[in-house]
């Protein structure tokens, strides 16, 4: 689904012609590439270039927030052999930007990272495409193509002595991939296991080189942080939420999609872009960042604005930007049930908290969804978590516990009715006609 | 049916090690193992899945040993270590697009098919998976077909479109 609605377009200004507008003549004809040029002619230094994006404050949008800038800032100077890779492994539920950033408008990708790749002195960088999406990997492959025909990418880029290639690299169904240690193994051509940090990937990174590694919305957004400057990208968000952000909103919406608004904008209005809710139901819940982040009610995210710091105030994370909503014919104890599978499923099993905590998850959700749950089984599922919890190698482990705690936390009325009465709350022929599938006709 | 496959020789065709020679290119030379992902794929698209014996081709063509080879195509799920139907279809399940009609969609596949997942139809013709997040979610149902082809909006008139194409 291409963008619907954008309140201050930035990263989707490419996006208007959908797949129509990607290849490198209509991004140059937007001003595409004249950063790099503008970068490589004056010759910028590597620590003003660092200081504009920090100015900017660009925080990673790959789910963690971290400043962009400093990221950068840590990459050792001397280093011969020096890596940027690109995040495009979205596999995070809930989250389809960096696909539709990579449909419409892949040149942007290349360009903030050939940019990414002056500034901490790397000569090449990879992108790991996600394998679910290998039209998406083709298309970057030819975009990859015509960069290099222009002389954008390559030996000595437009006769600045810089050179720098590119290239991409697929996934093929992992999610743990995504987490980006996984991801350098799995570029070495292992089994996307995590690594122990530290050495974090800015000193011992891509086959044990230093490695800068961001989101592929972090990158796109470089070329336009240049474009009008750290100051101005800024202060289109709100202080420490700098610029705009795409967000994902899937679920009972009327017009799920893409939007793109500037950090800070209220969720009401993100909803309403978004063609209020499915059948002018009631709003129920949302999670605000990807599964991974903890739920929240129709009522606390009603009050949020859509930045890192007012959805951690309001206890979740704004971690990739993917809005799920839900309505009123949920039964939130199945839809944790589906979440809990995800994580048991997508464990890499290296850590013993999280391969059998995530399994102990799954199975005590399953069974209270299907009308065996105990009483005791909610302290249960919560002491679970507190063992797993900052015990393991990688996120993954968290992020399987924040929905289990969200979820019972604030919905724990729901999950004591299907342990006593052994079925769901809401109707499941409520439930059935939630999804929009069976229409007048249909099975 | 692709079963026959075990049958012919587990080495790769001069066409699939051109394609596997130009994504070893895109690595440091002494890196060949970082081309094994996509040159499982190639093997796989060339076989219809993946035997032990192909495994073990793609990484004799890569110099790393077997096992690590099979490591890599046992660790991701695409990989298809099985026969699988001439078309294999994925459908996303996961929560945001469950709430879109995912899983009534794998529903409908399933009746219509009748199969369940990780099943073959008695005619070799369709296998049924279950997929995580595609990263599609905004196009929910999304089902994907042979691994490549994603597929939007999968209410059920374009499911019966869908099969029907599927010759
Ligand atoms: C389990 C797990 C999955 C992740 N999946 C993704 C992903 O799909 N895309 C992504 O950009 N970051 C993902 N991350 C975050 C990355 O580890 C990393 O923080 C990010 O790519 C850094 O880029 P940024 O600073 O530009 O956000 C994941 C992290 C974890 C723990
Ligand atoms: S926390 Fe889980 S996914 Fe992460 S490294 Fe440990 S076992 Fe693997
Ligand atoms: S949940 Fe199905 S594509 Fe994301």
């Amino acid at each position: 689904m291409a963008l619907i609605d954008t309140i201050n377009p930035l990263l989707t200004t490419g996006w208007a012609k959908g797949d129509a507008g990607w290849s490198l003549k209509d991004y140059e004809a937007r001003g595409g590439y004249k950063q790099l040029r503008r970068v490589l002619e004056s010759k910028m230094s590597q620590d003003d270039l660092i200081a504009e994006v920090k100015k900017s404050v660009l925080r990673g949008r790959g789910g963690a927030g971290f400043p962009t800038g400093l990221k950068w800032s840590f990459m050792p100077k001397a280093a011969p052999v020096k890596y940027v890779v690109c995040n495009t492994d979205e596999g995070e539920p809930g989250t389809f930007k960096d696909r539709d950033l990579m449909r419409f408008d892949p040149h942007s990708v290349i360009e903030g990272m050939i940019i990414a790749g002056y500034a901490v002195g790397a000569k090449a960088g990879y992108n790991y495409i996600h394998g679910e999406i290998f039209e998406t990997y083709q298309r970057f492959e030819e975009a990859l193509d015509q960069a290099r025909a222009a002389g954008y990418l390559g030996d000595n880029i437009l006769g600045s002595g810089f050179s720098f290639d590119l290239f991409a690299h697929h996934g093929w169904g992992a999610y743990i991939c995504g987490e980006e240690t996984g991801l350098l193994e799995s570029i070495e051509g292992k089994k996307g296991q995590p690594r122990f940090k530290p050495p974090f990937p800015a000193n011992f990174g891509l086959y044990g080189k230093p490695t800068t590694i961001n989101n592929t919305e972090t990158f796109a957004a470089i070329p336009f942080i240049l474009g009008m400057g750290g100051e101005a990208y800024l202060n289109l968000g709100k202080p420490n939420n700098g610029g705009t952000k795409l967000f994902s909103v899937s679920g009972h919406v009327n017009r799920p999609g893409n939007f793109e608004v500037p950090m800070g904008t209220p969720f009401a209005k993100l909803l309403e872009m978004a063609g209020g809710m499915r059948g002018g139901r009631k709003l129920k819940a949302v999670i605000p960042g990807g599964s991974s982040a903890p739920v929240l009610p129709g009522d606390v995210i009603m009050d949020c604005t859509m930045d890192y710091d007012s959805i951690a105030k309001a206890g979740s994370m704004l971690g990739s930007g993917a809005v799920i909503v839900m309505d009123e014919t949920v039964c939130m104890v199945k839809a944790l049930e589906r979440l809990s599978y995800f994580y048991y499923e997508e464990s890499c099993g290296q850590c013993t908290p999280c391969r059998e905590g995530s399994g102990w998850l799954y199975r005590v959700v399953h069974r209270i969804e299907h009308g065996e749950g105990r009483p005791e089984d909610l302290d249960l599922l919560n002491r679970v978590t507190d063992n797993m919890m900052g015990k393991t190698i990688c996120a993954l482990a968290d992020a399987a516990a924040f929905p289990v705690r969200s979820f019972i936390k604030h919905f724990q009325g729901e999950f004591e009715y299907h342990i006593e009465n052994k079925k769901c709350l809401v109707d499941p022929e409520v439930q059935r006609m939630g999804s929009g599938f069976f229409k007048a006709g249909n099975v | 049916m692709n079963t026959q496959n075990t049958m012919l020789s587990p080495e790769l065709s001069p066409e699939s090690l051109k394609k596997i020679d130009r994504e070893v290119a895109k690595y440091p030379a002494d890196q060949k193992q970082s081309a094994v992902m996509a040159a499982l794929v190639i093997a796989q698209d060339e076989k219809g899945w993946l035997p032990k014996e192909t495994i073990a081709a793609v990484a004799t063509y890569l110099g790393m040993a077997p096992m690590a080879a099979y490591e890599v195509a046992s660790f991701y799920n695409m990989y298809d270590l099985h026969p699988v139907g001439k078309y294999k279809i994925t459908v996303c399940t996961n929560l945001p697009c469950a709430l879109s009609g995912g899983v009534h969609a794998a529903d409908y596949v399933k009746h219509k098919l009748g199969v369940d997942f990780n099943e073959t139809t008695a005619d070799g013709k369709f296998t049924l998976k279950e997929g995580e997040c595609m990263g599609a979610c905004g196009d929910a149902p999304v089902m994907l077909v042979n691994n490549k082809r994603m597929c939007s909006f999968m209410l059920p008139e374009q499911i019966d479109a869908l099969l029907a194409e599927c010759k």
